[in-house]
């Protein structure tokens, strides 16, 4: 097999630990790579990384490339554009991924217009097909599939006349697989000449917390959608996930409008979640909501509008008022637990 | 010469009022069948320029916009609201643009103004949420960026240097910048102003300076003759190479586009009766789901 046109992940960092959604990708990737009978690589820039590229290899990496600098410890534009950029130029990969977080979604694009190839962003989905462009056919592409246009629509995107074809892809969005520690990938040190002029950004504070909201660990999800209306009806979405010992989860609208804060925003531009249980009160099931939660095991929907999307997915639904049944729901399973 | 900044905004569909007439067969957007609007990280964009301006009153805040010739209200709006100059960027061949060669063109358009110190927009436009634009621009004009501010937290003239706040996951970046510089905004900061009810009246028959036989100045509230604070720009008036423009210099393709139709599923409907719901938690805490 070549060790040219791979399937290549861009593995984000944060403060020296690999990011999940990198991870993610990097199984996806081994999935289309088998598919298409190339290997996978990936590029892993920071400072002293050594540990987190074994660890990489071990959700089967063939490859990694990593570039280590005092100055790429935290991400900032142009440094790592210029990285990302020369060892595409040089490894040639037919596919790039990264993850659709605040630096996939800074630097993808960068690189995107440097190469003059296309990117998909936030795809839901990533498939191999076939395209035909006039009498030009395209075998074994990328499909780039999303949600688009307010998300009444679902586009597959191709980009097959440029390479490499790119994309990003959410957190949450794909399945990351155990990991395989005698998994055999090797380390290549790249050497990238930054210059003083390259470091264009200065990082004067940088302040993350933890997530005090945990969605995409939750067993079970409790999420308020526009329905809910107020934010004293919000808490009766809270005490019932505090009852089941849940986490709370929400739609946009009900974030847009104030009754709940973003972390605990669901979807497309959410976080996305498989729970045990999803249980969606006053949610229409926008599809975007929906790319965000379909995969949960049992979807419970409740909604005073039997027409609402959300019923096409769930396996129970309840056509009422939340706040009827809500209480009814607390006090049947306080009755039985 | 004060600072000299860019804004670019989009005039897009209001992506939450849409109906399926919406779309073409061909997947693509007709757009006339949907009500148009400022894009909302737009306003927020311009609206940080207009505060830099308040600060340094010689600024000047030049608003760009790449649309059909309708998009001239977001143009119009930007004036209303304190814009300086502003330009549409508008020829047939741009049509069916990506945001790759939507970037082209812009960086051809901030071009032609010349020495600009900072470029404002929007972190994304709701009728793509691709977030593309701001950063493939700032790449093709080799300038850096500050994606996601939500504040600046000030400018240094003389140093050519701007500080920002950026959003990043669970939590924030302060960083700092020489010009030239872009910026995308999100919707956390700079509530955007009113129109002013004095500029409206000064730029409500604001027209184009520049006529075209393919443009199409129906849209426009009659025509008060040439008002140079409002371009229209086309390929050869921004130096585009047509070959980066629209179709030709957009490397995606949409394959295919499904509306979205929902598969009925074993949906299971519980009377909204203490039973019903009673039974339902049953069955849930039978299967191991909840308990």
């Amino acid at each position: 097999m070549s060790n040219k046109n791979t399937v290549m992940v861009f593995v984000q960092q944060d403060d020296g630990i690999v990011a999940d959604v990198s991870l993610e990708l990097v199984c996806k990737a081994r999935e289309l790579a088998d598919q298409l009978g190339v290997k996978v690589s990936a590029i892993l820039a920071g400072d002293k990384m050594d540990a987190e590229a074994k660890k990489v290899i071990t959700y089967g990496v063939d490859e990694v490339f990593l570039v280590e600098d005092k100055g790429l410890a935290h991400y900032t534009p142009i440094p790592y554009t210029k990285v990302v950029k020369q060892i595409i130029e040089t490894e040639k990969p037919q596919i790039v991924l990264y993850g659709a977080t605040t630096t996939g979604r800074d630097l993808g694009p960068r690189i995107a217009s440097n190469l003059k190839v296309g990117l998909t962003a936030d795809c839901t989905d990533l498939q191999i097909g076939d395209h035909k462009i006039r009498d030009k056919e395209f075998t074994n592409i990328l499909y780039q599939i999303r949600p688009a246009f307010g998300g009444n629509i679902i586009a597959t995107i191709v980009s097959p006349e440029k390479t490499p074809q790119m994309a990003t892809v959410r957190e949450g969005v794909m399945k990351m697989s155990e990991p395989v520690a005698d998994y055999k990938g090797k380390i290549t040190p790249v050497s990238v000449k930054l210059e003083t002029s390259d470091f264009m950004t200065e990082i004067i504070k940088r302040v993350r917390e933890e997530k005090s909201v945990n969605l995409k660990g939750a067993q079970i999800i409790v999420s308020g959608g526009i329905g809910v209306e107020t934010k004293e009806n919000f808490k009766l979405i809270e005490e019932l996930a505090h009852v089941l010992g849940a986490e709370v989860g929400a739609s946009r609208a009900a974030v847009d409008a104030g009754l709940v804060s973003q972390p605990h925003q669901v979807g497309q531009t959410g976080t996305t979640v498989r729970p045990r249980l999803y249980i969606a009160c006053g949610i229409s099931g926008s599809i975007q909501h929906r790319a965000g939660m379909a995969e949960s095991s049992k979807i419970i929907a409740i909604n005073t509008d039997p027409d609402a999307p959300i019923f096409g997915i769930a396996h129970y639904g309840i056509v009422g008022d939340l706040n009827e049944v809500i209480p009814q729901f607390i006090k049947a399973f306080k009755a039985k637990a | 010469m004060g600072l000299n900044l860019v804004v670019l905004v989009k005039q897009v569909p209001d992506t939450a009022n849409i109906t399926g007439e919406a779309m073409k067969e061909d997947g693509t957007v007709n757009r006339q069948a949907l009500p148009a609007i400022f894009n909302p990280e737009d306003l927020h964009a311009l609206e940080a320029a207009l505060t830099v301006k308040d600060q340094y009153p010689d600024a000047k805040v030049n608003v760009l916009t790449m649309g059909p010739p309708p998009a001239v209200q977001v143009l119009k709006e930007s004036l209303y609201r304190g814009a300086d100059f502003v330009a549409l960027i508008s020829d047939r061949r741009f049509a069916a643009a990506d945001t790759l060669a939507t970037s082209y063109a812009l960086k051809c358009a901030i071009e032609k103004i010349g020495n600009v110190d900072m470029v404002f927009c929007g972190r994304q436009a709701i009728d793509g949420d691709t977030a593309q634009v701001g950063p493939q621009t700032a790449e093709k004009l080799g300038i850096n960026q500050i994606t996601c501010v939500s504040e600046i937290n000030g400018i240094d003239e003389g140093k050519k240097t701007v500080e920002a706040t950026r959003s990043i996951e669970g939590g924030f970046e302060e960083v700092r910048s020489g010009f030239p510089v872009l910026l995308t905004f999100t919707d956390e900061g700079y509530i955007p102003r009113p129109p002013s009810a004095i500029r409206m009246l000064a730029y409500k028959n604001a027209s184009t300076d520049v006529s075209s036989e393919d443009f199409d100045e129906s849209y426009m509230d009659g025509d008060t003759g040439v008002n140079t604070n409002l371009a229209l720009w086309d390929i050869e008036a921004i130096n585009a190479d047509v070959a980066n423009c629209g179709l030709s210099g957009s490397p995606t393709k949409v394959k295919k586009i499904q509306s979205v139709v929902l598969t009925a599923g074993d949906i299971k409907m519980v009377e909204n009766t203490a039973g019903g719901i009673a039974e339902m938690v049953h069955d849930l805490i039978a299967d191991h789901t909840l308990g």
